[in-house]
């Protein structure tokens, strides 16, 4: 990726924003991971939609939909708290209260992945 | 130039819903709606790593008419979403920004996630034998 940042932005590593270009790339990125993996889950639910507990705890069993769903939480997750971020910055204009949501977005985001990952792995490996 | 002549805008007596402004603004809004969504994501994980019973309470739970209106908007917030965020980085790119072909865009953008719905709802209906 070519860097069109001037040498002196690049070395404080700060615009206004007082951030580097971080934040959008991996917005962008997680975009573009959960273009591929929103569309395999869909078709995953589509697939368990009538089929047994036992149809749809084989299908996340499989190692292949087990990796797919943990990268498709965090990725989600992620992205999630990316764009929150940014919609409080933008409306949340109290300095105290967005800094608590920022941090509780935070937070949920990284509770909610773990959670969702450990839910998977018990799924796949047996509980 | 004199006071009379300069442009107003946005001026709030004649401003206009545009589609530029629409999909913008429900980008934001599926995002947050989708954000909501994830919960149901964690409870059906949840549930299925919990066992059978909890996955057909999990079952059950979709099965309500207000959760399947629910899921409705839920998925059409998901194909905009993913529609609009694919225009998004083709944006990103430098593409599509002349004013016909980003005006065009859009309507893509909005007629797309409404047959990606519907496509999504009938296969469900299919599969799940109502049609």
């Amino acid at each position: 990726m070519s860097d069109l940042r001037n040498p002196l932005q690049r070395a404080r590593g700060l615009g206004s924003a007082k951030d580097g270009a971080q934040h959008w790339w991996r917005q962008r990125v997680t975009a573009a991971a959960l273009l591929v993996l929103g569309i395999w889950f869909v078709l995953l639910v589509l697939a368990l939609l009538r089929g047994s507990y036992a149809a749809a705890q084989t299908a996340l069993a499989n190692p292949f939909n087990a990796t797919l769903m943990v990268a498709f939480v965090v990725a989600l997750f992620w992205h999630m708290q990316l764009g929150l971020q940014v919609v409080i910055e933008d409306y949340v204009h109290t300095r105290g209260v967005e800094l608590a949501l920022q941090i509780l977005v935070r937070l949920f985001a990284a509770l909610a992945a773990l959670l969702a990952i450990i839910a998977v792995l018990r799924i796949a490996l047996g509980g | 130039m004199d006071s009379s002549s300069r442009p107003l805008s946005p001026h709030l007596g004649i401003y206009r819903w545009q589609v530029q402004m629409v999909t913008s603004i429900l980008h934001r809004v599926t995002g947050i709606a989708l954000a909501v969504g994830s919960l149901l994501l964690l409870a059906g994980l949840l549930s299925l790593a919990a066992g059978p019973s909890a996955y057909a309470a999990f079952r059950a739970l979709l099965a309500f008419p207000l959760v399947q209106l629910l899921l409705l908007g839920w998925t059409w917030a998901f194909a905009y979403h993913l529609c609009n965020g694919v225009r998004h980085l083709l944006q990103d790119a430098g593409l599509g920004f002349a004013r016909p072909v980003f005006v065009r865009n859009g309507w893509i953008v909005v007629v797309l996630s409404l047959l990606l719905t519907a496509a999504v709802w009938i296969a469900s209906l299919v599969i799940g034998g109502a049609l």
